[in-house]
Formats: structure tokens, sequence, C-alpha cells
């Protein structure tokens, strides 16, 4: 049986975080452990600081930022809808926090590049 | 209605959960037709073993939810024009339950997780006690009248993910019930309530996708009481450990 139409707002909230905190639970071990070629390797985190200055690399960073972003206003706002007096402005909130990210993640990409 | 819509084109699902087929049906178009004039046609004048379910026809009574194009809805007040406007309708029973045959969905697994949640009446007081006062501008009372209104019909209830993931899950109906008894305050049932939505299944499954309130016919809002529930049960459990 088809399930309903999910073309609301805080559906894509959901996906939204939970699409972001996926991404960013596959980045932080790759993240970590290139890291510590810092210590183990330097040559290897050289070549990669070298390869991260490609433009389609940058690209991917503000993607990243992003999503670290906007995975950490959408919490605070789960956190604020379940914790602090009821808003009825939750779709403000979740394309506020949309908003924010962009923000965010523009300006560091402008800074980038 | 224009002259290519004289007859609409609609798909009903027949059968029950262990096999189903779809039958295709031409109805007569009229001015004004709901979803369940189609349904009651249908069985009038097509096929009299169509079996589906309603009562009052007016909105009040929640038996006849159905899912209309793949949305679940109210089919008693669901305009064909505003659903379908082109005519065509798959019209099924309700999602997330079992059918018992063709669009009459079991509703007993809905009505056994009401009762799960403590989702009745606690009594603080017996016949022989003076009617007690209720302030209708309290703020208490203000969140428990903001769930009344609720009729049964399980169109939250089809329409959650959650739901759909997690046999266990309350749902947002028994959820929103036992929040709004919660708030009374001729309700004696405190702490059997927290118990009852804090456990497994409880409202700390919800994800906040918030279908329930989005497909509400009655316009309420079950997000928020699940919202209310997570807070008097986080509460609840963080004084929970300090006196102990």
């Amino acid at each position: 049986m088809k399930a309903p139409a999910r073309s609301h707002p805080l559906w894509f909230a959901f996906v939204l975080h939970r699409v972001s905190g996926l991404g960013l639970a596959l980045f932080l071990p790759a993240h970590f452990w290139l890291l510590s070629q810092a210590l183990s390797n330097p040559a290897r985190l050289d070549g990669f600081l070298a390869f991260a200055e490609m433009p389609l690399v940058k690209l991917a960073e503000f993607g990243l930022v992003f999503l670290l972003a906007v995975h950490m206003f959408g919490g605070l706002r789960l956190l604020a809808l379940e914790f602090l007096p009821w808003s009825d402005r939750q779709k403000t909130l979740a394309a506020g926090a949309v908003g924010v990210a962009f923000l965010i993640s523009t300006t560091f990409f402008l800074k980038a590049i | 209605m224009t002259a290519a819509q004289e007859t609409l084109d609609v798909t009903v699902h027949r059968g029950t959960t262990r096999g189903a087929r779809y039958d295709r049906f031409e109805v007569p178009a009229h001015e004004s037709q709901t979803v369940l004039d189609v349904v009651s046609w249908i069985q009038q004048f097509a096929d009299p073993t169509l079996s589906y379910r309603f009562a009052c026809r007016v909105g009040m009574c929640g038996s006849c939810a159905m899912m209309v194009n793949g949305t679940p809805r109210w089919t008693c007040r669901t305009h064909i024009k505003k659903v379908a406007p082109d005519g065509k309708l798959l019209i099924e029973p309700l999602r997330n339950l079992p059918v018992i045959k063709d669009l009459a969905a079991d509703m007993d697994p809905f009505f056994d997780k009401w009762t799960a949640a403590e989702a009745q009446h606690h009594p603080s007081q017996t016949r022989h006690d003076p009617i007690e006062a209720i302030d209708p501008t309290d703020a208490t009372r203000a969140e428990a009248d903001l769930g009344v209104e609720c009729i049964n019909c399980a169109i939250c209830y089809a329409a959650c993910d959650t739901v759909a993931g997690n046999p266990d899950y309350l749902g947002p109906a028994a959820l929103q019930r036992a929040w709004t008894l919660l708030n009374d305050s001729r309700d004696d049932g405190r702490q059997s309530i927290l118990d009852a939505v804090s456990g497994t299944g409880g409202c700390h499954n919800c994800h906040s996708m918030g279908s329930c309130a989005q497909y509400c016919p009655n316009e309420l809002n079950p997000m928020r009481a699940i919202a209310g529930l997570k807070r008097e049960t986080a509460k609840s459990f963080f004084k929970g450990k300090r006196n102990a």
C-alpha cells in the first residue's frame, strides 16, 4: 500500500536530520584517521592537504559544513520542541535551521576559495 | 463538471491482508460528491459484496476513514473535486492496520494501544461527591481542551511513519488522549499514565515528523501532545532519580 504524501516541511526536516547525521557518522572516522596521520605519517597528511586545495574538494567541504550546521541547528530545534514549552512555529524554526546552516556554510565556502 | 468527467475512474482495494486485488469501477460523477458517496454508489449499484464502514456521514463518528489516492482521509467530508480533479480515485483501507475485508480496516490494534497508553479516565471522585468546578481559563485545562475533539478515526495512526516502522509504538491518537487526561484535573491516573507512555513503544519513539498534525481532519496536533508527554516523563524521571 502506498504511504501518504510526505511532502510537508517537518517530514523534510526529519529526513534532512537523519541524512545529515548519517553523513557525519561516515565522515567523522575518516576525519579522525586523517588527523592521526599528523603523528604517524606527516607526509601522507601533507599530500592530502594539497589535494584538499582543489576546488571540487572545497565544494565538498561546503557540503560538509552545511551538514554539520543543519544537524546542529536541527538538533537544537528538536531539543527545544521536546524540552521547552510548545511553540506552534515548528515549520518556521525548521526553515530557520536550514537558512542559518546555509548562511554559515556559504560564508565558509566564500572564505575558503 | 466537464463532459470528460461525467464518470469517475475508481480503483478499489478488495480482499484482506492475506490476499488482495484491485477492482475498477466507473461511477457517475455529481456535484458536491464525497468519497463516501462514491464508495456507497459502488456498493449499492455495482457490487453489493463491497465491505466498508461508516455511520454518521457528518465527520463526527470517525468510522469512515480510508486511504484516498494514498492519503488518509475522512471520506464523508472529502469532496471528489478537491482530491481527484482528474476523476481518478484509488481507495484503500487505512494504512498500518490489518484489513478485515475490502475497505474495512481492523481497528483492534488501534484501540488496544489506546488502552495500553492508559488513555482511559481514572476517577478521582465518586458520584456522591459534589461536582467539581472546572475553570475553563486555567492553562492546564486549556491544554487538555486542545485534544478533546479527537474522533478516533485513526487517520493520524495511518499517516505515521513511526507506527509503520515500529509495531509496538502506541501512536499519535492514544498518546494525545493520554496527554489530555494528564492535563485533566478530574483524572487521578498521573503516575500510571506516565509509566504507560514512557515504556517500550511510548512517546519517546516519536520522531516529530508531524504527519499526524498534517493529516488530522479536525486539525488537532498530536505532535504537540507527544512533545508534552516527553517533557513530563523526562521531568518525572529526573525527579525520581533525586528522590531515590
